[in-house]
């Protein structure tokens, strides 16, 4: 793994650019903090849902445009494997909860000065070490199941991605404006 | 008007569209989706390479993670690892100038519940760091990579992931926190 540690130059710029907004922008948002994280969970704090929806709906217009207008090759979407996706998320969703942070969140909550983030991450990457030696048994168990490849949901309905995107578009604006008024009422006047 | 960086806080809508827009960027420029829990895999296989080069080498999830096409491997310290190693110093810029920096070792959600146990806190943050990476990784992503890229590329992998992650989430949060009373104070800081 050593004889071609490093990509080149510009890619590291790249990412470093990247990397140094998306954990501003995290950071800002209030989502790198325990409390914020695990009271989306227990419906007291919406923040995490309302950050993550606006992200969708704002990539998804630029991406989808980008795509139509031929300025991108293509997409980057994981294939659907249902076992492993749903299994995964279910196990994701009890180590969110249990840490407070997802994996990005806590690189970021470091730099806030969450020291527990640090020991997260510290389990995060025995974790990854464990999956990768339990990954020859899950390929051979769990990664059949539900195999349906590289697909969206323009593929699964055959619509424009516009009719999909304007639905998404739709209910994230309705579900913002109830959490919004049903937040100002249960504010303190 | 105050200096948007001095703000402690920015609304969710603003960091989402944020988010969205450098996730256009990404794909623009870099021909890359933002994601971050592979790193994990990357800096797992890293460390345990330089005790056991061989057994890293003969691992199927590593050759499938980062083996090139070739033989041998991809870099491992590459767009994504600078992206995550920048988000802690992006996080601690906006923290710091939004005077939001602060040294803290269990937060004040876990400590009403739990206590003040900072040895708890850490051995809790471990355990669910681990599961959080060993999900993320049988999933494919987590919740930047499926969450928010596959998201918005409407994904059905990532969608399932996201439904799964959020489910298992509340039922966690539901047995570690109870239900609890509408009436306690929400916005904790």
């Amino acid at each position: 793994m050593f004889s071609n540690f490093f990509a080149d130059p510009k890619t590291l710029m790249l990412g470093a650019i990247t990397g140094l907004i998306f954990g501003f922008l995290l950071q800002k948002g209030g989502v790198t903090r325990y409390n914020v994280i695990v009271n989306q969970f227990r419906f007291k704090d919406h923040t995490v849902l309302k950050t993550m929806l606006t992200a969708i709906v704002v990539g998804a217009i630029g991406v989808y445009a980008m795509l139509q207008f031929g300025m991108i090759s293509g997409l980057h979407i994981k294939g659907a494997e249902v076992g492993m996706n749903v299994l995964g998320g279910l196990i994701f969703g009890v180590g969110m909860v249990i840490l407070g942070y997802c994996p990005g969140t806590a690189l970021a909550a470091v730099g806030q000065g969450s020291r527990d983030a640090i020991v997260g991450i510290a389990g995060a990457l025995v974790g990854a070490a464990v999956y990768a030696e339990a990954y020859p048994l899950l390929a051979r168990t769990i990664e059949p199941l539900g195999k349906l490849g590289k697909i969206t949901f323009v593929d699964v309905t055959h619509l424009s991605p516009w009719w999909l995107i304007a639905g998404l578009a739709i209910g994230a604006s309705g579900l913002f404006y109830w959490l919004e008024r049903r937040e100002h009422a249960a504010r303190p006047a | 008007m105050a200096n948007p960086i001095r703000l402690a806080r920015w609304s969710p809508y603003v960091v989402g569209t944020g988010i969205g827009i450098l996730s256009w960027a990404t794909f623009y420029f870099m021909n890359k989706a933002l994601g971050t829990s592979t790193s994990f895999v990357g800096a797992a296989g890293a460390a345990i390479c330089t005790i056991a080069p061989e057994h890293v080498a003969g691992n199927a999830y590593y050759t499938q993670t980062y083996g090139a096409k070739g033989g041998g491997f991809k870099p491992v310290f590459d767009w994504q690892m600078a992206l995550v190693l920048m988000m802690v110093l992006g996080s601690f810029i906006a923290a710091w100038f939004g005077q939001t920096f602060k040294v803290e070792r269990v937060p004040t959600v876990w400590s009403q519940r739990f206590g003040p146990s900072v040895l708890k806190r850490y051995a809790a943050a471990f355990i669910g760091g681990f599961i959080l990476l060993f999900g993320a990784r049988m999933a494919g992503g987590c919740t930047s990579g499926h969450g928010i890229s596959g998201g918005l590329q409407m994904a059905v992998s990532s969608w399932m992931f996201f439904v799964a992650m959020f489910a298992s989430g509340i039922a966690t949060a539901a047995v570690l926190f109870g239900f609890g009373s509408k009436k306690e104070v929400s916005h904790v800081q």
